[in-house]
């Protein structure tokens, strides 16, 4: 007697699942943290350096540093950035998606020390001696841009310009950025393009705290500067040790590629589950797709980012899904050869088959954990979205399949049809 | 069902029921101490053919609209005062070609060498440098890992098993990885940080058919209620073990065989060397969990209790 009830929940279910995946498609896939191999952009590992001789690179050093560059860029405006202090003395950036790489490198890298020296370059003023957060971008009588900034004391501004006009003729106050020793007014002068921003003549002591940098800048030029100014010097020197920058074309290729290929994969793999188990193996197709939704639905709630190892991984985590499906159905398989019924075959199999799946399972997530510990960079995406796949499995293969199967076993309609379960009779024991 | 029950009962007719693993165990040892000896000989002679990741310098992937040639990605390098090392094809059109320069760039050389190929192919490349000292902390960072899974891995299969067999597991999966080594050196692939997630993928995956396989072993040894000592009695064992295994064994294989031949083949370039290793791996991984673990953990289980025996029986000797 087959029982209506169990079907009739079998397809509420379904059908509510369903609709549960319809309805969070859309905002899985909006929300989704492209990684920069996906979307183009750049990472760089900086080793971090002591600016001064005698400066230790603690922790307080290695988040100021951190906190710096942040404030940077926030001035770029990248979405997704991502910074993490590694190894104790090495800063990872990553910056998916942003659009002028060569200017997002110099704002980050430069130390942004402005200093003002004269023309044997002794060191008059410096950074310190300006309020903070207070430049300005204006414009001059010929509309170009200039930098404004505030001193803290015009007596001493009042006292470096006596000295500088004291120097006539070579009374010049030139405005470093990011001064290093070796570096000289007269070499850099006698140059076309300047290291130094600008070497304004100073012909009469100045007693004021406005103060203007003009130097041959561009709009964009000038806004950085001033971004740098307010956002503070780098309390540290930090030196590339390692980059990667990916092409948004490069990036937008991989990812419809990778996603292609396993779209196909998913299609063969329910192919042949179908062709193989029967019944067992559309359950398994629709955990699948449950599977999918869920590793998705956790991924971005997790807000990792996505990556095309991390793709690799969802890929490879289907087939290992798949795998829990294949353990238990070839048990119920097992079973049903051995002569016993449907409902006793499907009860024996899955309680047999839970150890093998646990057993399994865990000993990829062991291999996954120490990838996600000591991993970097691509091979964390990886070891984030083999982990998560590894866990959902159970949710999803092991109990999300045993339940959906169970709602039909149960009402009885699969009773004397081993053959849904890929069992020939003439296979089972006891037959002729 | 009982074990001679089982045993007798042929009534499966699978192709494999005929199969005797344990018989031809000396031909699957003396085939991978061969394989083992040729990856040593291969490390020796070609080494391995390491990405910029684990040694340093500057590798550019350039992109063009259309296929491209070798000769002009190298002159346009060249062009711009660099010595590349051959240039490789690679993408469905040939359209794209990876170029290594033993050099690191800083960032303003990045940024020239940029725009000047995006002038030159249409398509912005990938720029990708590394410092030594950041390629030996990854290569360092990947043995680690290695050495952190492996010993984890024992130690879980020795308390949910026993010892001797997860010692044989993990044998086999030093096994799987240093073929897909050997693979490598003898084909001259390059290896980047991906080649390390990939190894510890198949460490962590072809465990799964080691574990499933000693599962049937400990089952089956349950139902026989006998006390096993000799090689045959184990031999049955594990040829039963195998066989009621082979089938869940080989449709596993195949369902992430297919994603992994899908990446191959459609995937991107960005991944191939990982995909590469994945696919050596698991085909060597079906092999070593079959051939190599079980039938090992045999000969070694029948070997520790001969020993064992041995050894009691001289305790047990009355004292002259």
């Amino acid at each position: 007697m087959v029982k209506k009830g169990p079907i009739f929940s079998f397809f509420a279910l379904l059908i509510v699942l369903g609709i549960i995946i319809a309805f969070s498609v859309k905002p899985i896939i909006h929300n989704v943290n492209l990684g920069l191999d996906l979307k183009g952009g750049f990472e760089v590992l900086y080793q971090v350096k002591p600016l001064k001789s005698g400066q230790k690179i603690d922790n307080e050093a290695m988040s100021n540093a951190v906190a710096s560059i942040n404030k940077r860029i926030n001035v770029l405006g990248v979405s997704e950035p991502n910074i993490s202090i590694e190894n104790g003395n090495r800063i990872r950036v990553q910056l998916p998606g942003v659009k002028n790489e060569q200017r997002a490198r110099e704002l980050l890298s430069t130390t942004a020390k402005l200093e003002f020296r004269d023309y044997k370059d002794r060191l008059m003023m410096d950074g310190s001696d300006l309020v903070p957060g207070k430049a300005k971008v204006a414009f001059d009588e010929m509309n170009k841009p200039k930098v404004t900034l505030q001193l803290k004391d015009p007596s001493k501004f009042a006292s470096v310009t006596k000295k500088i006009t004291g120097y006539y003729p070579n009374n010049v106050l030139v405005i470093w950025m990011d001064y290093q020793k070796g570096d000289s007014y007269e070499k850099e002068a006698a140059k076309n393009k300047h290291k130094f921003i600008s070497a304004p003549s100073v012909s009469q002591e100045l007693n004021t705290s406005d103060v203007e940098i003009s130097g041959s800048f561009t709009v964009q030029e000038a806004n950085d500067l001033k971004d740098l100014l307010n956002s503070g010097s780098l309390p540290v020197r930090l030196v590339e040790t390692y980059s990667t920058s990916v092409g948004a074309q490069f990036g937008q290729d991989s990812m419809k590629e990778t996603i292609y290929a396993g779209a196909i994969a998913v299609a063969a793999i329910m192919l042949f589950m179908l062709l193989f188990y029967r019944l067992g193996g559309l359950i398994a197709s629709l955990t699948l797709v449950i599977y999918m939704a869920v590793v998705m639905g956790v991924f971005v709630g997790m807000q990792a980012v996505l990556t095309l190892p991390g793709i690799a991984a969802m890929i490879l985590g289907i087939g290992m899904a798949v795998d829990a499906n294949i353990i238990t159905l070839e048990r119920i398989k097992d079973e049903l050869r051995g002569g016993k019924t449907v409902l006793s075959a499907f009860k024996a199999g899955n309680k047999r088959s839970l150890p093998t799946v646990v057993d399994a399972n865990l000993t990829t997530i062991i291999a996954a954990a120490v990838l996600f510990v000591l991993g970097v960079s691509a091979v964390k995406g990886f070891a984030v979205m083999l982990l998560i796949s590894n866990v959902v499995t159970f949710v999803t293969s092991v109990y999300g399949a045993r339940i959906l199967l169970g709602l039909l076993v149960h009402s009885h309609a699969l009773d004397n049809h081993p053959w849904l379960f890929g069992v020939k009779r003439s296979d089972i024991r006891g037959s002729k | 069902m009982d074990l001679n029950d089982k045993m007798n009962y042929k009534h499966y007719n699978k192709f494999y029921d005929r199969l005797d693993f344990m018989k031809h165990r000396n031909l699957f040892f003396t085939i991978s101490v061969a394989l083992i000896i040729l990856g040593i000989v291969s490390l020796f002679i070609f080494k391995l053919n390491l990405g910029i990741d684990f040694s340093s310098g500057t590798r550019v992937d350039v992109q063009s609209t259309q296929p491209i040639s070798v000769e002009k990605v190298d002159k346009a390098f060249r062009a711009m005062n660099y010595e590349p090392e051959r240039p490789v094809l690679s993408g469905t059109h040939n359209n794209i070609a990876t170029v290594r320069i033993n050099k690191e760039l800083d960032h303003n050389q990045i940024a020239e060498l940029k725009s000047k190929m995006k002038d030159q192919f249409g398509i912005e490349p990938n720029v990708s440098t590394v410092s030594p000292q950041v390629g030996r902390d990854l290569a360092k960072n990947g043995l680690y890992a290695l050495i952190i899974a492996s010993v984890f891995i024992i130690i879980y299969v020795w308390v949910r098993f026993e010892f001797l067999q997860g010692l044989t597991a993990v044998l086999a999966l030093i096994h799987d990885a240093f073929f897909i080594v050997t693979v490598f050196s003898l084909l001259h692939i390059e290896v980047d940080i991906l080649f390390i997630s990939a190894i510890l993928t198949i460490i962590g995956y072809s465990i799964n058919d080691t574990i499933v396989t000693f599962d049937r072993v400990r089952e089956n040894i349950k139902i026989s209620r006998k006390r096993l000592s000799t090689i045959e009695e184990f031999g049955d064992i594990v040829n039963l073990s195998i066989r009621e295994t082979l089938t869940r064994s080989l449709n596993t294989v195949i369902t992430v065989l297919i994603p992994v031949v899908l990446l191959l083949i459609f995937g991107s370039e960005s991944i191939r060397t990982f995909t590469i290793a994945l696919f050596v791996g698991l085909l060597c991984g079906v092999y070593s969990s079959i051939c190599i673990a079980c039938p090992l953990w045999a000969v070694l289980k029948v070997n520790y209790l001969k020993r064992r025996k041995r050894r009691r029986t001289v305790s047990t000797q009355p004292q002259n």
